[in-house]
């Protein structure tokens, strides 16, 4: 079985590099918030289990990948608490210890073919994006509506000159590799 | 005036038509592009989301290249970008260790020099009475809603940039320009942004909630000044209308196509006929 997972308060707090303690649950995170009607735990709540301690909890939520990144919690905490890096903080530490609920792995796919994408290219290649993410996912879950859609918007794209088929790439794509493992997080269970 | 210019992923690929509409009207006003030589992604979502490491050092070898290369302001017209390096800029101003390994990681000094800045900020620079005084239409027919969205504006201790709540500037420029702004509600509302692969429900419904606000308050159209607003409300805009079963047919300007066609230039020159939305 696998070892019973260090996650702590004070490890949230590193990685998003603000005081979640200093929190005191008025809730003007989660009433500004406009993925919160698609959250099973609302950001404040997020943030109170991480108080508690709870951290796997919030880790294993939905929420944590429902939220757009769109800042309005940390821009309006009047705690200055920053609620939008605890999250990434706990995508991070879900990620990484392979906590995310299936019906989440679309975007968890979707921000790894990103990185892995940026990794290879030092920018982004959209279409080789598009096809690695609607491969994996589709991989993932079968769902081949989801495969096939915006099939007909590639020509669409060329049309207008919204698409490149051989996108411009870093000279220096090494350093790019090298940014990349210097960066590199220790991983366990990563899926 | 000469300025850089980091263009970001998205104005190189999905969003050329913005390249196209910011490089044409600053063009018109002057101000030459030197882009920043071999500059590398961001980072955006995914970084923040799960590398936070990366997070700062993608923005960090950019910045580091501008310096490198001498460019003290430095444009990045997509708030996703411009988002990311300003906080990556303030995470090793406040964290000289965080500085110190960062240029290890990079393999470049940082001083931190590098001025960052978005679309509406040089407009300003430029100034309005001296782009109200080149103009060569006026904008009269025009009822925008202009669109502030997210990263513009937010975090506010991170971007300083106009008022988080009620942003103005975009206002401020198109009614010197003859426009007539709305007011309305969701102009600093989220769009769902980078999620339009990854999870499309999210953004079909944060983008309709947007138009159906703005035709509400009888704006004729919408005006971004971000990439990925533009993708959301305008690419997306046919799914949203088969979605919910009405018809929008809204059609979403960059900001800097409104201050183009105000100078004189054509739509073709500003990338306009390249929208999916097209007036009829």
């Amino acid at each position: 079985m696998t070892m019973p997972l260090d996650l702590s308060t004070s490890l949230v707090e590193s990685l998003a590099h603000t005081r979640l303690r200093d929190c005191y649950q008025c809730g003007k995170c989660s009433a500004g918030c406009p993925a919160a009607e698609r959250m099973d735990l609302l950001p404040n709540q997020l943030i109170r289990l991480v108080q508690l301690g709870r951290v796997e909890k919030a880790l294993r939520a939905e929420a944590i990948w429902e939220c757009v990144s769109c800042m309005t919690c940390t821009s309006r905490c009047p705690k200055a608490v920053d609620c939008a890096g605890v999250l990434d903080a706990l995508r991070q530490l879900a990620a990484q210890h392979g906590l995310v609920p299936a019906s989440q792995h679309r975007t968890l796919v979707f921000q790894q073919a990103f990185l892995d994408n940026i990794r290879r290219n030092g920018r982004l290649a959209e279409l080789e994006l598009v096809g690695h993410f609607k491969t994996k996912a589709f991989l993932g879950d079968l769902n081949l509506p989801l495969l096939m859609k915006d099939a007909f918007l590639a020509p669409k794209l060329l049309k207008r000159g919204k698409l490149h088929l051989l996108p411009g790439k870093v000279k220096d794509r090494a350093v790019v590799e090298r940014i990349f493992q210097r960066c590199q997080e220790p991983t366990n269970g990563v899926p | 005036m000469e300025i850089g210019y980091y263009p970001g992923c998205a104005l190189h690929g999905s969003s050329a038509d913005y390249e196209m509409s910011v490089r044409a009207c600053l063009g018109a006003l002057g101000v030459s592009l030197r882009e920043l030589d071999d500059w590398i992604c961001c980072g955006a979502t995914a970084a923040h989301c799960l590398n936070h490491k990366l997070a700062v050092a993608l923005p960090a070898r950019n910045l580091a290249l501008a310096e490198r290369d001498g460019l003290k302001d430095l444009l990045a017209p997509c708030p996703m970008c411009s988002m990311e390096l300003l906080k990556a800029d303030r995470a090793m101003a406040r964290d000289p260790a965080l500085r110190r390994k960062m240029a290890e990681i990079v393999e470049l000094p940082i001083a931190g020099k590098t001025r960052v800045c978005n679309l509406i900020q040089v407009l300003y620079e430029v100034g309005l009475q001296r782009i109200a005084e080149q103009a060569q239409v006026r904008l009269e027919t025009f009822k925008p809603a202009c669109y502030y969205g997210c990263l513009l504006t937010r975090p506010a201790d991170v971007l300083r940039f106009d008022d988080a709540e009620q942003p103005r500037s975009m206002e401020n420029l198109l009614t010197a320009l003859g426009a007539q702004p709305v007011d309305w509600n969701y102009r600093t509302e989220c769009c769902g942004a980078g999620m339009t692969m990854a999870n499309e429900t999210t953004v079909l419904e944060l983008s309709h909630k947007i138009l159906s606000n703005a035709a509400a308050h009888g704006a004729n159209c919408l005006v971004v000044a971000c990439p990925m607003c533009h993708v959301n409300l305008d690419m997306k805009q046919a799914d949203i209308e088969r979605r919910f079963g009405m018809a929008h047919g809204m059609m979403v300007y960059y900001l800097s196509d409104l201050v183009g066609l105000a100078l004189g230039l054509d739509q073709a020159t500003l990338g306009i006929n390249r929208h999916f939305v097209v007036r009829k």
